[in-house]
């Protein structure tokens, strides 16, 4: 009973350590290919939160109930508390210094054209 | 085995984000790119951990996304400091 148990911890963390190396993966693309400041900054965020989450509840999962757990436990929230401040500090600073966002090539008047027509 | 798939995983990342610190046309997108670099850091420093097994490695991921934090703050800091002497001598 004892090593079903051990399985069923083993699988659930390794899907959540493979939830988490996605999430890496995803946002690294996207800081890479979007077209504007901000866009990469949503791409930057996602790795900051859902990456942390995933990866290290797989890790705490793997570890039991040691120090180690208390470790990574803390390291969690920190870099959750921390991650989201340092991007709102990046994004205020700057839109004070007069970085407009553009939001990349989508033409938004031929959007509200399309709107107009189907109605 | 899975601790080194993730781990060149967020080796990969690393090389985006430094791919974008390089290639970025504004200085937020260096800053952006190279606050994400220390994050992950600090995450590969904890997969590392359990792949080798030692347990040190914890305090030195903890430790490292504090300092990485503070050097960002401090950076978005000095260059909102300049930008702002700019727009007062542009002004006089």
């Amino acid at each position: 009973m004892t090593e079903l148990w051990f399985w069923f911890i083993e699988i659930v963390s390794s899907g959540l350590l493979v939830i988490g190396g996605l999430c890496v993966l995803i946002g690294g693309i996207g800081v890479l290919r979007m077209p504007d400041l901000y866009a990469r900054m949503h791409a930057s965020s996602l790795t900051d939160t859902m990456a942390t989450l995933a990866l290290f509840s797989g890790l705490m999962l793997q570890a039991g109930l040691t120090l180690a757990t208390v470790k990574l436990f803390a390291i969690m929230v920190f870099l959750l508390l921390t991650g989201p401040t340092a991007t709102y500090a990046l994004a205020n600073a700057a839109l004070n210094a007069g970085l407009k966002p553009t939001g990349g090539p989508i033409d938004q008047t031929k959007l509200d054209q399309t709107k107009k027509d189907s109605v | 085995m899975i601790f080194a798939v993730i781990s060149v995983a967020i080796l990969v990342t690393m090389v985006l984000a430094v791919a974008r610190a390089i290639k970025g046309p504004s200085l937020y997108d260096r800053v952006l790119a190279v606050n994400m670099f220390g994050t992950k850091t600090a995450l590969l420093l904890a997969v590392v951990a359990f792949l080798f097994g030692r347990e040190d490695f914890l305090d030195l991921a903890l430790a490292y996304a504090l300092i990485n934090v503070v050097g960002v703050l401090a950076v978005l800091e000095f260059f909102e400091s300049r930008t702002a002497s700019e727009r007062e001598s542009a002004n006089d």
